[in-house]
């Protein structure tokens, strides 16, 4: 062998000192502190504006406001009762949308993946996602309410299936993908057409994890306010009808903020308590699904 | 085992065509907004991006001063949330006892996707009150020979949005850098302990270095949402078209002109402007967000040779 | 993993017992003397009590009581699962290294009990070296500072690095393969070069003891020789602990073998790892006392 074994060679003199080791371990402590100090950092404040935002709201809190409409800006007696309902019409229309775009494209991604137009969905599905949500109202303004000649519950819906189609696609193929291959095997040697296959076997099995995906989706959506500005403008009646401008729940967050009576302030603050309760329970509930998706498949 | 019945084909070309639905759609927001910006691209060119002047009445419009806010803010955010959020990831990834770590891991996630409206509400009532009361003056203190903080401070201004933008950056970098972390395989902490390596050491020399690109990732995927942000930033920026030092003054970004402006642009011009402020902010966030990607992805993938965990 | 330990208890150890002696057939080390006093070549052996380990509350190896002699092979074998690669990770601490995962009992270096609770692991470390079952060189690193890494954090002096990385390399016989491209990255190199690599890497801190974990299981034959070269060259100033599946490798380089099992209740509910046998190489592989040995070298378990 060429590399020799140097036996002969001197013994290493250096050793580590003391005082090395000593400040090691202080480097250690101090490092260790400031990562803790990190993770308070981060939390603390977050916690803070949500402990703010649940005693502001839950003081602001009362039944008119999920049966009455907006008023008089001084007239405590008034609600968002139509936001919330413009809200759901809203996110009703993005799901008719998105739900069946967002399903099928995540099967195809994939049930019938390797190609080069799986690459270039993928690649679109990326760039949609991280499509400022301002852009899009932007962009449904152009597309939609301008030819038609007016903000509508459509042109709201249309701009919250954006942002929802690239989430269902993505929580949609990454459910799938966690059901076993052997299961789909089993299906076809069994001599079941892939649709069969993939309809009655590998979606039945993912489909708490993409319900939750839809979930998810729907609530990121009902919490958009950006695309709403130029779609659905906002209303302060019950909808009119899907053409025409509608309520939504964070447009009334929005412009109540920015009203000078304290009333609507109060009702600002109660409404970004609703969202922020909308998502907190779809995360609990999104864990708790996905938690047992990853069960079941393993 | 790939069949050719009529059945599987005509389910395969459902899919596609659903499919097909995500890029079509991709592709018509760029070319519907390109489209939409046609008057003032044809007539300021690139002076669009290099003008100062932004004004409706005498119908000039020039988007540097947005420009400007928005790499401002944007960086000033990172600049704040970003050592605190990889920070409190390595807390999560890698000393967090076990009890805490899911639930902080959880509250992360929640936080991350709170709406934008509710860090808004929350930034133009409680932040912007606490910051001028006792922040501020504060400032002026001890950094006021910076000329970062200097004249009037009402409340909304480009620091308020600064700050409230750290608050929404902060658990996205704090999430995706977790999960580089978590990516890193457990053989190159073993190999840096095994040589007499405090955790610390470890966290230095065996985990950062190999994460480092993936963490980069994160940092730049938190600028991605900085920039496009909207809502909170609208709300307590201050609405006003001007370039200047002093970050106490109120600001405009490229986001918040357009939520500002564009319900009452009346003339083809100014709707054309905003819109081609609204191009201007997707290339930015679409490029970000490549680069973001491209990291974070490479970093989930691991350095193939190193071995797995 | 687990097939392999439910085998053992269908074997009973009357049915194990063959009548006539084992001709087992390996290649046995030649008679080498064996260092008898601690610390003869510089090398410290390691003395174990009653050591007991845990993961969470499975117990991964129960009440090991085993002497290492200083400058000498010793070889962990047995089935996976036995718990020898849990227990090779007590004797430096990196057990404890997994959540959830402790450690009970004596390990002695030098006359003090490693596990003792004021014990710092990270001088523990520094003193006895590990190398891993698959090569793990830090792929963001050169060689150059692969080998070096120990020492950066120690915060050796720029002479004292350069001369022990080169002498860490020569005694891996890395040095001519890698000394005209020390600045390529630790992952350019072959898998068994990696490996030789991670040696270099523990014996440039100086450890008085290196443990291996299989460390030539991920290798193809011509690289697993060199390793196996290489571990009878490090016995002449370490002592070292080998943990391998290979049973030929334990025989060709090792000077005493010990026998993990995994051994199950009555009840069958619970499994541990235990030290069964424990003798000079040449003992265990032509005259093993417990039965259950002789059907493992015998190829009749694992």
């Amino acid at each position: 062998m060429s590399g020799l074994m140097q036996a002969d060679a001197p013994p290493g003199t250096w050793q580590m000192s003391a005082r090395r080791l000593r400040s090691r371990r202080v480097t250690d402590r101090l490092m260790r502190g400031l990562i803790w100090l990190s993770i308070m950092l981060a939390v603390v404040p977050l916690l803070f504006i949500l402990g703010w935002i649940a005693l502001k709201g839950a003081g602001a809190i009362n039944l008119d406001l999920f049966t009455q409409l907006p008023g008089p800006p001084d007239d405590p007696h008034t609600g968002f009762a139509n936001g919330i309902v413009g809200t759901l019409i809203l996110v009703g229309i993005a799901s008719v949308i998105s739900v069946p775009v967002g399903i099928g494209a995540g099967i195809y991604l994939s049930e019938f993946g390797g190609s080069k137009t799986n690459i270039a969905i993928r690649f679109a599905t990326d760039v949609l996602v991280g499509v400022p949500s301002i852009t899009i109202g932007v962009f449904v303004y152009t597309l939609m309410v301008r030819p038609m000649g007016s903000f509508s519950a459509i042109a709201g819906g249309v701009a919250l299936s954006l942002v929802m189609i690239p989430l269902i696609v993505r929580s949609t193929e990454e459910m799938l993908k966690l059901v076993p291959q052997a299961i789909r095997e089993a299906a076809l040697a069994l001599g079941a057409p892939v649709w069969r296959t993939v309809l009655r076997y590998a979606l039945p099995m993912a489909l708490p994890g993409v319900i939750t995906g839809i979930l998810l989706a729907m609530a990121r959506a009902a919490g958009e306010t950006a695309p709403l500005l130029f779609t659905a403008l906002g209303n302060n009646q019950w909808s009119a009808g899907l053409d025409q401008p509608v309520a939504a729940l964070t447009l009334q967050v929005y412009f109540g903020a920015q009203s000078a009576y304290e009333v609507q302030k109060q009702q600002a603050w109660a409404g970004a308590l609703v969202l922020v309760a909308l998502v907190f329970i779809t995360s609990v509930l999104a864990r708790l699904a996905v938690r047992r998706a990853h069960a079941r498949t393993r | 085992m790939r069949t050719t019945r009529l059945s599987d084909r005509a389910f395969a070309l459902a899919a596609l065509l659903l499919a097909g639905v995500v890029l079509f759609v991709t592709a018509a927001i760029l070319l519907g907004i390109v489209d939409g910006s046609q008057p003032t691209i044809g007539s300021f060119g690139f002076a669009f991006i290099t003008g100062q002047n932004w004004d409706p009445v005498q119908e000039e419009y020039g988007a540097l001063p947005f420009i400007y806010g928005t790499l401002v803010t944007s960086f000033s955010a990172l600049l704040m949330a970003g050592l605190a959020g990889v920070g409190a990831a390595i807390f999560l990834a890698e000393i967090a006892p076990g009890k805490v770590r899911t639930p902080l891991s959880f509250m992360v996630e929640l936080l991350a996707g709170i709406p934008s409206i509710v860090y808004g509400i929350w930034g133009l009532f409680v932040l912007a009150p606490l910051l001028r009361e006792d922040v501020v003056p504060f400032l002026k203190g001890t950094l006021g020979w910076t000329g970062l903080f200097q004249g009037p401070f009402y409340g909304p201004s480009v620091l308020t949005a600064s700050v409230v933008l750290a608050l929404m950056v902060l658990p996205i970098v704090t999430a995706v850098s977790r999960d580089v972390l978590l990516a890193v395989p457990a053989n190159q902490r073993e190999a840096m302990l095994g040589l007499g390596a405090t955790r610390w050491e470890v966290i230095r020399s065996a985990v950062l270095p190999y994460a480092r690109s993936g963490i980069l990732g994160a940092l730049i995927l938190g600028l991605g949402r900085a920039v496009g942000e909207t809502m909170a930033v609208t709300m307590v920026i201050g609405n006003r078209s001007e370039i200047t030092a002093s970050l106490l003054k109120p600001g405009n970004t490229m986001a918040s002109v357009i939520a500002n402006e564009f319900a009452e642009a009346t003339t083809p011009f100014h709707q054309s402007a905003l819109i081609e402020v609204g191009l201007l902010l997707f290339v930015i966030t679409l490029i970000t967000n490549m680069i973001a990607r491209a990291l974070v992805w490479r970093a989930g993938r691991g350095l193939e040779t190193a071995g797995r965990a | 993993m687990q097939e392999r330990g439910e085998r053992v208890i269908d074997l009973k150890p009357e049915q194990l017992k063959r009548d006539n002696g084992v001709q087992p057939g390996y290649e046995l080390p030649p008679q080498r003397e064996v260092a008898k006093a601690p610390g003869a070549n510089g090398a410290h052996g390691l003395r174990v009590s009653n050591l007991n380990a845990w993961f969470g509350n499975f117990q991964a190896i129960r009440d090991v009581s085993v002497q290492m002699k200083p400058g000498a092979i010793t070889a962990l074998i047995g089935p996976s699962g036995s718990g020898k690669s849990t227990f090779l990770r007590c004797l430096n601490r990196m057990h404890e290294a997994v959540p959830g995962a402790r450690a009970a009992g004596e390990v002695v270096l030098d006359g003090e009990n490693i596990l003792g609770s004021r014990v710092d692991p990270v001088l523990v470390r520094r003193r006895i070296g590990m190398v891993f079952q698959r090569p793990n060189p830090f792929p963001t690193k050169s060689i150059f500072e692969n080998v070096a890494a120990g020492l950066r954090i120690q915060g050796a002096p720029r002479s004292v690095v350069a001369e022990r990385v080169e002498r860490s390399l020569r005694q891996t016989a890395l040095w001519d393969e890698v000394k005209d491209k020390l600045n390529a990255g630790g992952t350019d190199l072959s898998g068994g070069q990696q490996q030789r690599l991670c040696i270099a890497r523990a014996l440039a801190i100086e450890p008085e003891i290196i443990l291996m974990d299989e460390p030539a299981s991920a290798l193809d034959p011509i690289a697993t020789l060199k390793i196996e070269d290489l571990m009878v060259k490090l016995r002449e100033r370490y002592t070292l602990v080998i943990v391998t599946h290979n049973m030929q490798q334990a025989a060709r380089v090792s000077d005493y073998t010990g026998v993990f099992m995994t051994s199950i209740n009555a009840a069958g509910t619970d499994r541990t790892g235990e030290l069964v046998e424990f003798g000079e190489t040449r003992q265990i592989f032509t005259n093993p006392v417990d039965p259950r040995t002789e059907a493992y070298i015998t190829g009749r378990i694992g």
